[in-house]
């Protein structure tokens, strides 16, 4: 493990490399440019507002700007969580040629996929702390919870990545799965409703350990609340052994990655 | 540090062939039908093949050791092994030194990326600095010879300009061990020279230099010792010129048509000196190929062909017992027929394989090819390249002062050439 580590921060000139052809490729490609970044969380906030808005006539309840900042908050990480595994999960199998020709830590680019994705919600970050500003969010001195809210999410997207992509290189249909599985999870997640909304049932949706990071991103952002501690505490524990697993089974998996694909 | 750069001891390598479940579909319902019939283990054990049996070598510093076979005789896998690509199943691999394996040259580029940006990506992957790469950048875009596109996307690269690029990045990286397999076939003719005095200048400058190669004449140039494998296993390891002879001696070529069915069919071939069966040959040696057929039935204005090719198939000679004006023969069934070809080896160093067919001019028939039937290597004293040995000679050779007027009449000669070429 501890010689896996060294030789993977060896390689980080690797890593940067890989993120930065992962970014330039991407925007490269499209038309758009660094548009796309943006168009993903605008896409999920417009929908989240709609939901929030049916959900607020049916209670007659009237929508807030509280509620409107809510959901953009929690979108952007969601957006960065399904793109996150979405291109990690591919990113062996686009990568064959570099995986079966030249020897160097394989995980470097289910992470590269993550930074990636990482630099998208930066870019995403920009146009969010304009709209908040422009319907009038304020700030309080919870915001300093979001780097390390930001952070848990990298971890427990990098270890899924890791899993993902090492699993998607031996059974081909993963990838359909974990398709499957991320247009669904936005509806067994908080983005679009306030985990408040259920009552003492909320608490079963905490489980998802997306779900304290996006409830305690609103609270910090939107809300001007600390986070809940204790189940923040379980999201970053839940992050840290995904991470550890997947580190795990990625490296367990990885001498055979070039006679499988 | 010690003498030995790379080891491998008792190295094995294990494949499974056949069907390998790669989605969780089909993995499901074979693992529970497996649970249930214990049958199928056994059968999965059959499935398997060994790539490489009992491989062991030594390469020591400095030294550029080869590694040929013919294909599927476990070379690759070799080298994906010592490069830590793949492991072995049984048995263990040393590697001493900072090692670099230009397995496929433009491996790491990426189509969308420009040929700069493509130097960057590819030269990282193969484990140098960014700081390394910023200054030898110039160097590299220039040994490269395609200055002009360096901004382009790769993608709108020929063939040619990518496998230049991905070459000229990875003969700058400097490593101590350094495996090759076949890179050194890509460009034109300039661009491989150019690659084949890097790779002296890599082995001048002390580094470890494993090379795996069909092209014999480039093993015979770099290495100082070889390695033959053959289905895995090792045949022959030892002086380069010694396990290249040994590779040429076993391996046979092919008929074309069936022996049973075919009316006549070539049952022997066999190319000899004075002394007797050989491949080695000095140029302009004479050589002697004897051909043996048979004759199932009747068969009707039979000659015999002699084709010989050099390593790349292009054509260097060919003749016929016919076209000689021996006209053509009949055979009986259960006739022989034996011919002797005698020949006079004018080529330049190289690898050569004669072939031999059996045909019928008039209605353009051919009952048996062999092809090829045999491999030689030609070597000659002097340094001359190319399909043939002209035995040249310098006969003259002198330096002579040049009077002002024909001097300016050069000059004048180059400088309107030059205009003409940049218009």
């Amino acid at each position: 493990m501890k010689e896996e580590l060294q030789e993977l921060y060896k390689y980080r000139g690797l890593l940067y490399m890989i993120t930065y052809r992962d970014i330039k490729v991407r925007y490269k490609q499209s038309v758009m440019g660094f548009l796309w970044a943006i168009l993903m969380p605008v896409l999920i906030v417009m929908s989240g507002i709609i939901v929030r808005y049916a959900y607020g006539l049916a209670a007659h309840v009237p929508l807030r700007t509280a509620d409107i900042a809510s959901v953009a908050v929690k979108s952007l990480p969601w957006a960065f969580l399904v793109s996150s595994i979405r291109f990690s999960c591919n990113s062996l199998i686009n990568n064959q040629n570099l995986v079966t020709k030249i020897y160097f830590p394989k995980e470097i680019f289910p992470m590269a996929a993550v930074l990636a994705s990482l630099f998208d919600l930066f870019v995403a970050s920009g146009a969010l702390l304009i709209f908040l500003l422009l319907i009038h969010t304020g700030w309080s001195a919870y915001l300093i919870w979001i780097p390390l809210l930001v952070v848990t999410m990298v971890l427990l997207a990098t270890g899924i990545g890791m899993i993902v992509a090492a699993a998607s290189l031996f059974f081909r249909d993963v990838k359909f799965i974990v398709e499957v599985l991320l247009t669904f999870g936005i509806f067994f997640t908080p983005v679009f409703f306030e985990v408040g909304m259920f009552g003492d049932k909320g608490k079963w949706l905490l489980l998802n350990p997306v779900g304290p990071i996006l409830e305690g991103l609103s609270a910090c952002i939107a809300r001007h609340q600390s986070p809940d501690l204790s189940w923040f505490a379980y999201s970053l524990g839940f992050a840290l052994f995904a991470l550890l697993g997947g580190f795990v089974f990625f490296k367990h998996l990885e001498p055979a990655f070039a006679e499988s694909v | 540090m010690s003498d030995v750069a790379l080891r491998m001891e008792h190295v094995y390598k294990k494949f499974r062939k056949g069907e390998i479940y790669n989605s969780l579909r089909d993995l499901l319902p074979a693992l529970t039908g497996r649970m249930f019939q214990q049958r199928e283990l056994r059968e999965d054990d059959q499935r398997e093949f060994w790539a490489l049996q009992d491989l062991s070598f030594e390469v020591k510093r400095g030294e550029a050791f080869g590694i040929i076979g013919q294909n599927g005789a476990g070379k690759s896998t070799a080298l994906k092994i010592l490069s830590r690509i793949m492991k072995p199943t049984k048995g263990c691999m040393v590697v001493d030194g900072r090692l670099s394996a230009l397995i496929e040259v433009s491996a790491g580029f990426h189509q969308d990326l420009t040929g700069r940006e493509n130097i960057f990506l590819h030269g990282t992957i193969l484990g140098m600095t960014k700081r390394e790469i910023e200054s030898k950048l110039d160097q590299i875009i220039a040994f490269s010879g395609i200055e002009e596109f360096i901004d382009t996307p790769v993608k709108r690269y020929s063939t040619g300009m990518f496998a230049r690029l991905g070459f000229s990045v990875a003969a700058h990286v400097d490593p101590e061990v350094l495996i090759v397999d076949e890179v050194l076939s890509v460009g034109d003719y300039v661009f491989q020279r150019k690659c084949v005095d890097r790779m002296k200048e890599v082995i001048r400058g002390g580094a470890t230099v494993l090379f795996v190669s069909h092209n014999l004449r480039s093993v015979a140039e770099f290495c100082q010792r070889a390695l033959l494998l053959d289905k895995g296993r090792t045949v022959r390891i030892g002086p380069a010129q010694e396990v290249i002879a040994a590779y040429l001696n076993r391996s046979g070529g092919e008929h074309s048509a069936d022996t049973n069915s075919s009316p006549v069919s070539i049952s022997k071939v066999t190319v000899r000196n004075e002394s007797g069966e050989r491949s080695q040959f000095q140029s302009g040696q004479k050589a002697w190929i004897d051909v043996e057929l048979i004759a199932r039935s009747r068969c009707t204005k039979l000659s015999v062909s002699l084709y010989i090719r050099d390593e790349y198939c292009t054509l260097v000679f060919n003749t016929s017992t016919e076209r000689l004006g021996h006209g053509n023969f009949t055979l009986e069934e259960g006739e022989a027929f034996l011919c002797t070809f005698e020949l006079q080896l004018n080529m330049a160093t190289g690898i050569f394989h004669p072939s031999v067919l059996v045909n019928r001019y008039d209605i353009q028939r051919e009952y048996d090819r062999w092809e090829p039937a045999a491999t030689i290597y030609v070597s000659s004293p002097d340094d001359v390249r190319g399909f043939v040995h002209c035995f040249p000679r310098v006969v003259r050779q002198e330096i002579r002062a040049v009077s002002e007027a024909n001097l300016a009449g050069a000059t004048r000669r180059v400088a309107s050439g030059e205009a003409c070429r940049s218009e």
